[in-house]
């Protein structure tokens, strides 16, 4: 009996030890340690943290109207991508279930952007923004390429867009697809017999069952849109007059351009609960509309 | 979701359709490629038309100024090490969290899917402190453990989905042959494990490979950097030099590509099936 237990024991540490260990060490202990410097004016290199208590929150929530115009520009840039990159994704993903004869060929081409990441993608559209437009421009003669594109703060915002959309909608695409592949075929067939349009079975077969595909791509979208960093650093910087910041680089030059770290962290735990309270709704509202099979 | 439609005229439209939206989506690439191989003031100048000769020395001058083969192998090595450690780290944890659900286990397995919900940012700032206290900074080593602790959530949260599907019967069978428990996982559940670890490696590798922020804040000395940090660096100081940055971009980019097109069915499967248990 004993044996058994100091068995069953060496067989908990050694297969939940290790993950166990790391996930402390580096997700769990820095969280909470995240919170205790919330309520300190850190400022990374002294060796003691002085507690300044709440601080630091009622600095973002009554003073700090850089963070507030980030949490701005994050929450439009959101709403705006997570509809273009899932419109975007559910088309393709329509168009590519039809039997094409390059069907393989174009669902390659559409994901590809994504392999490649968000900062390198950054700096190829800097490229394409500043010199490559202007160039079509000039061919074409069409004002939407002569706009200053990186230079103006509207313009900018629909920079980042384009490059989102075009970076994660093939990834998306392949979500829907699978979903879509397993919508039965017998079921779309029995409603074409039965008169309904085409309208009809892409509202009333292929939507409702493929909602938990829905629910997954704007999980993804979501979170991927609120923690926007690389492209948003690699693209703009921010800039111009830190009209494109979003959250996670306000964050990010909060501690380690100004060494503020007591109030990047505390910035930091409020985004935390901002991106946990919104997918949690988020899935709440959409796992409702799924139906059972 | 194809129905028996035949090859007809109007699907034939549709695909020439999508041939030329696939085109257009490809347009970045062209730019980037065709004006990595002009003379600066012909990027200037024309940046949409074809090379008027092939500048082949833009290459040369970025594959010596980038370091590009150490900063290759940098993000080789940790990607491989990470993505080899991660899956079998988290294939042994979730196989006993899926098969042995103590309470103590339960909360274990919780705290896991619910850390999936923080972003990386809100763990940056104290994480450098932790590592440098663990003297882990400015080490790929170092590096390499943050993945492990960072990426552990969401690998053990797939894998573990998966265990729950493995029949009970042929791990019974195996006790009943004499096999020990670490037989059992090593010889008889993770050979089964096969297709989710690929999915999961994919997913790890897509994210790791590509990373910018952690490598950023953890490695400092140059000889460490990878891809990511490189190409960064690189352009803070060659800002709007273009016949340079954009061979850097080509070079940068190239391995990632080629790995995707070798692999690219595994890829775009892996996360198709990813998604459905995530």
């Amino acid at each position: 009996m004993m044996r058994k237990k100091a068995s069953q024991l060496l067989q908990q540490i050694i297969f939940v030890g290790p993950s166990t260990v790391f996930f402390i060490l580096i997700v769990a202990a820095p969280f909470v340690l995240g919170l205790y410097y919330s309520l300190t004016s850190w400022n990374g290199i002294s060796r003691q943290a002085d507690l300044v208590g709440v601080s630091n929150y009622l600095h973002i929530f009554t003073r700090d109207l850089a963070f507030r115009n980030s949490f701005v520009f994050t929450a439009k840039f959101t709403l705006f991508s997570v509809l273009l990159t899932n419109v975007t994704a559910f088309i393709l993903a329509y168009l590519l279930t039809k039997p094409f004869r390059t069907r393989n060929v174009m669902r390659t081409v559409f994901f590809m952007p994504h392999v490649i990441g968000g900062l390198l993608l950054g700096f190829i559209w800097q490229f394409i923004f500043v010199r490559g437009f202007s160039s079509i421009g000039e061919w074409t003669g069409l004002s939407f390429f002569q706009l200053p594109w990186l230079g103006t703060e509207s313009t900018s915002f629909w920079a980042i867009i384009i490059v989102f959309v075009w970076q994660n909608a093939g990834y998306l695409m392949v979500i829907y697809i699978s979903a879509m592949n397993n919508v039965p075929k017998n079921l779309m067939e029995a409603a074409q017999v039965d008169g309904a349009g085409k309208r009809q079975v892409l509202g009333k077969i292929i939507v409702p069952l493929i909602m938990p595909a829905v629910t997954v791509c704007l999980f993804l979208a979501i979170s991927w849109s609120f923690k926007l960093f690389d492209l948003n650093l690699s693209l703009t910087k921010g800039g111009p007059f830190k009209s494109t910041e979003s959250v996670a680089l306000n964050i990010y030059n909060e501690a380690f351009n100004i060494s503020r770290f007591g109030m990047g962290s505390a910035k930091a735990i409020l985004f935390f609960l901002i991106v946990a309270v919104i997918s949690m709704l988020q899935v709440w509202a959409t796992k409702r509309k799924e139906v059972e099979m | 979701m194809e129905t028996a439609k035949r090859y007809n005229g109007k699907i034939v439209l549709v695909e020439l359709l999508i041939i030329f939206g696939g085109l257009l989506f490809l347009v970045p690439f062209y730019f980037l490629l065709v004006n990595s191989l002009k003379s600066f003031g012909e990027i200037l100048t024309d940046a949409a038309g074809w090379p008027s000769a092939f500048q082949w020395e833009n290459y040369a001058g970025a594959w010596e100024k980038t370091s590009f083969p150490k900063a290759f192998g940098n993000s080789l090595l940790i990607t491989v090490l990470s993505n080899l450690l991660l899956v079998l780290m988290c294939a042994m944890a979730a196989y006993r969290m899926a098969r042995r659900p103590t309470w103590f286990n339960r909360i274990l397995y919780m705290a896991f899917v619910a850390a999936m919900l923080i972003p990386f940012q809100a763990i940056m700032i104290p994480l450098v402190k932790v590592t440098s206290v663990l003297g882990i900074m400015n080490s790929r080593t170092g590096l390499i453990l943050c993945y492990l602790g960072f990426g552990a959530p969401l690998t053990v949260f797939l894998l573990h989905g998966f265990v729950k599907s493995v029949p009970l019967d042929i791990e019974e069978a195996g006790r009943v042959d004499g096999c020990s428990p670490y037989g059992i996982f090593f010889r008889i559940v993770l050979p089964l494990m096969q297709p989710i670890a690929v999915t999961v490696v994919i997913l790890n590798t897509l994210w790791i490979w590509n990373d910018y922020l952690m490598p950023s804040l953890i490695l400092q000395k140059p000889e460490l950097f990878t891809i990511p940090i490189e190409t960064f660096a690189f352009f803070g100081q060659f800002t709007k030099q273009w016949d340079l940055a954009l061979p850097a971009l080509v070079l940068g980019i190239t391995p990632i590509v080629i790995f995707f097109l070798f692999m690219q069915r595994y890829i775009i499967d892996g996360i198709a099936q990813g998604s459905v248990k995530g």
